[in-house]
């Protein structure tokens, strides 16, 4: 290797030294970056984020509850083979056409080196990543149907995210570089808004940090409001003019900042009796 | 080298092995740490943890491991050592008090004294003359007017990995403390089998379509037995007395195995202390169930999940005619009865609110000796879930 990549972030994504290394270690070592944190830290962007900080193309594979790893490499039309043997379209006879190469698939077979993005991992079956794990491994696998291998040409960069619903087994966790995203602290917070937001009144982002912060450690809340509810609301804050918000019940646009209605409840009851505790 | 360092990890409960020692090996090689401290602890922070629940474990680790380190790494190399090799190429130039000091302190033995300093020292100190801090009269730290100082602290701006790892951030994810309910429901979801049995009375439509397009149009149909979720188990609660204080923690733990979902089965009973040949089907002790029968109406597979604090006073559980109430069947001593219900099912585990520094020397023990216990912590709880889902275990 002649030289590390360092990643550093770009304009739009700020980082913390803890992520950098991470990010570092996961380019150095060619191993998958695993991501975990809270929903809204910004573990989807981050992604982008790498992709934009090294020029290279971005590929997506959400993962589903029902997605099964095979997905990812290929699949195999059988259904269309079938059509076009009945009504005579095409030639059946090359089963090579009726291979679809899936996000992982691609990546593999594509010339240049690319970021692929393994989104919410913990979403599928319990098995799904033991199932991948041969081919992150070797980044390599082969077509049953027409015996073809197909070899990474440029290993991929692989980040997987996950919201830690479900536990991922040890296996596969060993082969990952791990980082878990912090929830961001005041003032990164606020070089964060900065950069979604420029040239806004000093004043109301204060205000607007202050209400976020003593919304966020409320009590009895559900989902807590996270990074992307803090933009999304300051967003609204700043299209409708509002010049200045403090925590009480006509808090404007709180919606966007709490959106489930036991929170709501939870809001309006912590506000009536102060900060006290009440169950 | 940093292999002590792996060493305590898995003392403190982090699974490191080989393959993390490897990867931070070669990561050390490409120099991804930049050859300092911080660098080092974030690349090993990045390749040993797997789980955000030992983030706090390896601050922990690290803190022991390296505390003192850095102080000595960095500004004893930088600083004091060429302030000392100055000094004594021109001793002339020095004030009789710093004569007196180079004289009276060997670099040995002012070394060892940071170390030691720093292994006190929790905090930020200001103006003191003992502790390591800025402003103050002892000879190690920042701004001091004891010119004969050792500089600490890291570079500007960033907080350096050590005090990273101090502020310990990462507490409220060790997975070893509290247990709230979704977590709880989580890990009870371990204990899931599902099972393909019986006829094979279901179509299998991908597999039809998948044989019949292979067979590029010749229909072949491909039957398989339907799934079927397959646990039962069966929960015993003590309740009541030494329990007490662990009431909301009982409540939490009821309520999510009652809405485990993926067992065929659940049947909750109630016990005070221990087992005398019933349990019950309230909390108030007024609709018993024999123990016996329970025995007959369930088959060995069942799961037993016991949870108590197996605390009493030792007659209760050895001597037989030790059940509190006189109702009870007496033939059978308490630890009898748990024997009785241990070996007809195959897998059991008990769950213990009472921390593990606790269960020796007393009835836990003894208890210890019949079934596998678990503490009742979202780990221990996941623990005792694989425990179940393996099945029998020999007795100790």
């Amino acid at each position: 290797m002649d030289s590390l990549i360092r990643f550093k972030g770009t304009a739009s994504y700020l980082t913390n030294e803890a992520l950098e290394a991470s990010v570092d270690c996961a380019l150095a070592l060619q191993k998958p970056l695993l991501v975990r944190g809270e929903p809204g830290t910004g573990k989807t962007l981050l992604a982008e984020a790498v992709a934009e900080a090294l020029g290279l193309e971005l590929l997506t594979w959400h993962v589903k509850s029902t997605t099964r790893a095979q997905e990812g490499l290929y699949t195999y039309d059988t259904v269309q083979r079938l059509y076009d043997s009945r009504f005579g379209d095409g030639d059946v006879r090359d089963i090579k056409r009726y291979i679809r190469l899936g996000p992982l698939g691609r990546a593999f077979a594509s010339e240049k080196r690319v970021v692929l993005l393994i989104d919410e991992v913990d979403k599928a079956d319990i098995e799904f990543p033991n199932d991948l794990l041969h081919e992150l491994d070797k980044m390599r696998f082969r077509v049953v149907e027409t015996n073809e291998e197909i070899v990474a040409k440029q290993r991929p960069v692989v980040i997987i995210t996950s919201n830690a619903e479900k536990e991922l087994p040890d296996a596969f966790l060993r082969r990952c570089v791990f980082h878990f995203i912090d929830f961001p602290e005041k003032d990164l917070m606020t070089r964060i808004v900065e950069v979604h937001h420029p040239k806004l009144d000093e004043a109301l982002v204060t205000q607007a940090m202050d209400v976020f912060y003593r919304i966020r450690n409320m009590q009895r809340l559900r989902k807590r409001p996270s990074t992307s509810e803090l933009v999304d609301w300051i967003h609204m804050l700043k299209t409708l003019g509002v010049k200045d918000v403090k925590l009480d019940k006509s808090l404007p646009f709180l919606g966007t900042l709490l959106k489930k209605e036991q929170d709501l409840v939870a809001y309006a009851d912590q506000l009536a009796g102060g900060q006290r505790w009440r169950s | 080298m940093f292999v002590p360092f792996l060493y305590r990890l898995r003392q403190h409960g982090v699974p490191v092995g080989t393959q993390e020692a490897l990867a931070l090996a070669q990561a050390l090689a490409l120099g991804l740490h930049d050859s300092s401290l911080d660098g080092f602890y974030y690349t090993a922070r990045a390749l040993m943890i797997h789980d955000e629940g030992h983030l706090d474990a390896f601050d922990q680790a690290f803190l022991a491991e390296f505390r003192g380190i850095e102080g000595k790494h960095i500004q004893l190399k930088q600083e004091l050592l060429d302030w000392l090799k100055d000094a004594k190429l021109r001793p002339e130039d020095l004030s009789a008090e710093e004569r007196a000091l180079v004289e009276s302190l060997d670099l040995e033995e002012l070394k060892k004294l940071f170390e030691e300093r720093m292994n006190e020292q929790k905090e930020r100190h200001d103006r003191g003359n003992k502790w390591i801090g800025t402003a103050g009269t002892s000879p190690f730290g920042r701004q001091g007017e004891a010119n004969e100082g050792i500089r600490t602290g890291g570079a500007g701006g960033n907080r350096s990995a050590v005090q990273v790892a101090d502020a310990r951030q990462y507490r409220p994810y060790r997975s070893d403390l509290a247990l709230d309910m979704r977590q709880m429901e989580m890990a009870l979801r371990r204990l899931r089998m599902w099972h393909r049995e019986g006829a094979e009375e279901e179509l299998d439509l991908d597999g039809t379509i998948d044989k019949t397009a292979s067979n590029a149009g010749e229909l072949e149909v491909v039957t398989r037995p339907p799934i079927r979720p397959n646990t039962r188990v069966i929960l015993m609660m003590d309740v009541g007395g030494s329990m007490d204080p662990y009431v909301d923690l009982m409540s939490r733990v009821f309520s999510a195995t009652k809405k485990a979902t993926h067992w065929k089965e659940l049947r909750t009973y109630y016990f005070h202390n221990c087992v005398y040949g019933k349990v019950y089907k309230t909390e108030r002790f007024d609709d018993p169930v024999w123990i016996q029968d329970l025995l007959h109406e369930c088959n060995s597979t069942y799961k037993l999940i016991m949870v108590g604090d197996a605390l009493m006073a030792p007659y209760e559980l050895m001597r037989q005619g030790g059940a509190l109430s006189l109702n009870d069947n007496n033939a059978l001593p308490g630890i009898g009865w748990l024997l009785m219900m241990q070996q007809h099912w195959k897998s059991s585990a008990w769950l213990n609110p009472e921390p593990p520094t606790y269960w020796d020397g007393n009835t836990i023990q003894a208890v210890r000796q019949v079934f596998e216990m678990f503490p009742l912590t979202l780990e221990g709880l996941t623990q005792s879930m694989q425990h179940l889902s393996r099945g029998k275990s020999p007795r100790k």
